[in-house]
């Protein structure tokens, strides 16, 4: 038997719910092509699923008209995830209750055969996330057609490939302006947050301040 | 184009092989080889397709070839678009004027000395609508920085400053706040090699908007001043009242810094030339001053500025946000045009050529429709005059945000005589990592035709020498200096100095006022170089080794320079000087999208 598919054997409970199937199946058809809200470019509908086993639009219900933050990670990861995950963590708290709300905040799976919804949220768990953070996992297929339209990819094959040097950017993009830019995941929780407040309208000020400034 | 990626119809291949270790150190490209069909297209550069029959697999489709252009159709100005000084409303303060519309900057240093004299001017960035790049094209919307009163057959016009004769520069940010789309309508105004405060330096966390505020600011303006104080460095250490007249800069360019969206807001075209004269570069060929150089002077002395833009299908300028390597141009725009047709008297004409990015490097020669190559005098590199001019020289080699003077002299031409600026300097395809060969014929992106007499004799000169060199320190005194040792290299599909990332927020050096000390700039070859920009002050290059052995210094790199490539495995090693001003700067990769990707940091002077 290849990995691959005792990978996807091995999902277990936590997928059944979902059906092996819907994640063997992969992309839909050519009709899981959308265009943008902005009207300027198109995105893989493709359906993923949250750590919470809910299946999800990768363009209709994740970005569509949102602010949305996006970062690669996989649970087994020991080189750069926890610090990144940390930050962001961080990020999160400084955003208060915009999560959610204002701010999406999105962390895909590198290895979706092994990261199941079940295992995304011991995930969450283990890392003290809150609520509005979602983390999320799907078919290869899927995953590979989003992690390359959010620019989530090395031009050089050989280092694409190896999960280990994975991208530590963090997408950072407003739909509705058809706004897009990154920050990276290693570096100060603040300053990835004037990222997220660069491309937030409401924003006037990208610096974080504590709350009794605001 | 509308769209950077081609998708595939799915197709599931459960049956893909895995090898044995898959399951220790999971590796996506086994899982490729059963999925490569359903890859989105990467928009792989040439040099990295399929190396293997494992990633003849992937799908590669490369951002399509901008249409193709009809040359020659347009012209440059005969005389180059200089910017007016005009009275500011409300006038200029010390102190942000928050109440009157300005943004919250730190105070100006130095205000009380300067600002009383100081010209006062003042540019726009705005969006102006109906910009034509090429009559093969649409009109559409470009971003410049404009006058009060715009001009609108030129984009960014030229600022003509003088040594001794401080500038106010106010900078309004008029840009569409709802813009839809690549870049982003928040400025901080860089003046590339100026030496200034850093309230006025256009620092990356100090953008503005009538409605946003970056980091470093303390509140949103729709306007900011900048004082441009127009003294040489060494202004403390001589006590003089202007500094050190050989440290004297010559061709610098303003362009936007955002934090986040420096590559995409220079493609949309915030660039402008300015221009520093002195008593020896007086900008005056017919100066009666004995010390005066008398170098061809306005109108002869043209900016020509070059920067690599893609447009799609449509005729429209392109540019992918989220393609990690940017996106390199296939057409050169010139001043504002495609392939457009400069018309030059009989005589000599300094030309300073900038490399205005966002990607791509040139080697610019000058040729007869035959391509045979003219040779010209280079008097000046990243804007420095160099101590003496180098005679005879065939080409012009730019990396991002580097510049070169040179002389040209048409009068050897008969009147009708074409000439072609081309570029003989190649990137694979898509490929913003790094230049590839020097390939004759080139590119032809600049026609000039020797089309008339000048109106009168033609006084300008070059004469054999041009500005002195401050001495170097001894040996046992560099010796004696501090080391900074910075690592520029890939990191995590990004880039790095010495392994981290920006933080605009904390310096990584601190750095005493009147300092000085040796930089050392290195590239660990991982297949990117890298033009480096520090701010402030324009170094010197002290040596430069690759792979370990010493590398002589080109000529017209032993002046001083404020951008540093570093490729291969090389170090170089920079004098530089810390003086008269305090505050933040930064050091980062002038390749645009290296560094919006995270390869920059700031250090201080305290």
């Amino acid at each position: 038997m290849n990995t691959r598919r005792k990978l996807l054997a091995g999902m277990g409970v936590g997928v059944a719910a979902l059906g092996v199937a819907a994640l063997q199946r992969g992309s839909d058809a050519p009709q899981a092509i959308v265009r943008s809200s902005a009207g300027t470019k198109n995105f893989p509908n493709v359906t993923l699923y949250t750590h919470e086993g809910q299946p999800v639009k990768f363009y209709d219900d994740l970005i569509r008209g949102k602010l949305v933050t996006f970062n690669m990670m996989y649970a087994q990861c020991e080189r750069t995830c926890p610090v990144s995950t940390a930050n962001l963590r961080l990020v999160q708290k400084m955003l208060g209750e915009r999560v959610g709300r204002d701010v999406f905040m999105y962390s895909i799976s590198l290895q979706p055969e092994m990261d199941t919804p079940q295992r995304l949220r011991e995930y969450v768990a283990r890392h003290h996330i809150e609520p509005g953070w979602l983390f999320l996992t799907g078919a290869r297929a899927d995953i590979d057609l989003v992690r390359y339209r959010l620019g989530f990819y090395d031009p050089d094959p050989l280092v694409d490939f190896n999960d280990a040097n994975h991208t530590g950017m963090l997408r950072v993009g407003n739909d509705a302006l058809d706004r897009w830019t990154m920050a990276p995941t290693l570096t100060a929780p603040e300053q990835i947050l004037s990222t997220i407040n660069h491309v937030d309208m409401a924003m006037a000020h990208t610096a974080h301040r504590e709350p009794s400034v605001v | 184009m509308k769209s950077s990626f081609l998708v595939t119809p799915a197709e599931n291949q459960p049956g893909a092989s895995i090898d044995g270790d898959a399951a220790e150190q999971p590796s996506r490209r086994n899982f490729l080889k059963g999925s490569a069909a359903l890859m989105v297209a990467p928009l792989l550069p040439a040099s990295a397709k399929s190396r293997t029959s494992d990633e003849d697999a992937v799908a590669v489709a490369a951002v399509p070839a901008s249409p193709p252009t009809v040359p020659w159709q347009e012209f440059l100005p005969d005389v180059i678009g200089v910017l007016d000084a005009n009275p500011l409303d409300p006038s200029p303060t010390g102190t942000a004027n928050i109440a009157g519309g300005e943004a919250g900057r730190p105070s100006h240093q130095r205000w009380n000395e300067f600002a009383a004299r100081a010209e006062p001017y003042e540019l726009h960035a705005a969006q102006r609508e109906n910009w034509v790049f090429s009559p093969s094209y649409p009109a559409q919307p470009v971003w410049t920085y404009q006058a009060k009163e715009p001009d609108l057959s030129i984009l960014s016009p030229v600022v003509f400053a003088h040594y001794g004769h401080p500038v106010l520069c106010r900078i309004y940010n008029d840009l569409p706040a709802n813009h839809v789309g690549f870049g982003s309508p928040e400025i901080s105004t860089h003046l590339h090699n100026l030496h200034c405060g850093s309230e006025s330096d256009g620092f990356p966390g100090d953008y503005y908007s009538a409605t946003k505020a970056g980091p470093t600011l303390t509140s949103p303006g729709g306007f900011r001043d900048h004082l441009y104080s127009n003294i040489y460095a060494g202004y403390d250490e001589l006590q003089n009242g202007i500094g050190d007249y050989r440290e004297a800069l010559g061709t610098l360019f303003y362009h936007d810094h955002t934090t986040d969206f420096t590559a995409p807001n220079i493609v949309r075209g915030l660039v402008g030339f300015y221009c520093l004269f002195d008593e020896l570069d007086s900008g005056d060929e017919r100066d009666p001053n004995p010390s005066a150089l008398r170098l061809p002077s306005h109108p002869y002395d043209y900016p020509l500025s070059f920067s690599d833009r893609r447009f799609d299908a449509d005729g429209m300028l392109y540019y992918d946000q989220v393609n990690p390597d940017g996106v390199l141009g296939d057409k050169v725009v010139v001043n504002g045009k495609i392939e457009p047709v400069l018309r030059v008297a009989r005589r000599k004409y300094r030309l300073r050529l900038l490399n205005a990015g966002p990607s791509r490097f040139y080697q610019f020669y000058l040729v007869r429709p035959n391509n045979v190559i003219q040779p010209f005098t280079y008097i000046a590199n990243d804007g420095n005059l160099l101590e003496r001019p180098l005679l005879n020289q065939t080409f012009v080699r730019l990396g991002v945000a580097e510049r070169g003077d040179i002389v040209v002299d048409f009068s050897r031409y008969p009147r009708g005589t074409e000439l072609y600026l081309v570029n003989r300097l190649t990137h694979v395809a898509d490929d913003t990592r790094r230049p590839d060969r020097v390939v004759a014929p080139g590119v032809r992106v600049l026609k000039i035709v020797v089309d008339r007499e000048p109106p009168e004799q033609d006084l300008s000169q070059v004469p054999s020498f041009l500005r002195p060199l401050r001495p170097l320190p001894s040996t046992a005194e560099l010796a004696a200096l501090p080391v900074r040792r910075w690592v520029f290299e890939r990191r995590q599909n990004m880039w790095a100095i010495n392994g981290q990332f920006l933080d605009i927020n904390v310096p990584r050096a601190q750095i005493p006022l009147g300092g000085m000390e040796i930089w050392e700039l290195a590239s660990v070859d991982n297949g990117w170089d890298h033009p480096i920009h520090i701010h402030f002050e324009e170094g010197r290059i002290l040596s430069k080794t690759t792979d370990g052995r010493n590398v002589v210094i080109p000529a017209h790199e032993r002046g001083r320079k404020d951008v540093f490539v570093v490729n291969g495995r090389t170090t170089i090693r920079v004098l530089l000087r810390f003086r008269d001003y305090k505050g933040k700067y930064v050091m980062h990769c002038h390749n645009l999208i290296h560094e919006d990707h995270s390869m920059m940091l700031r250090w201080d002077i305290v």
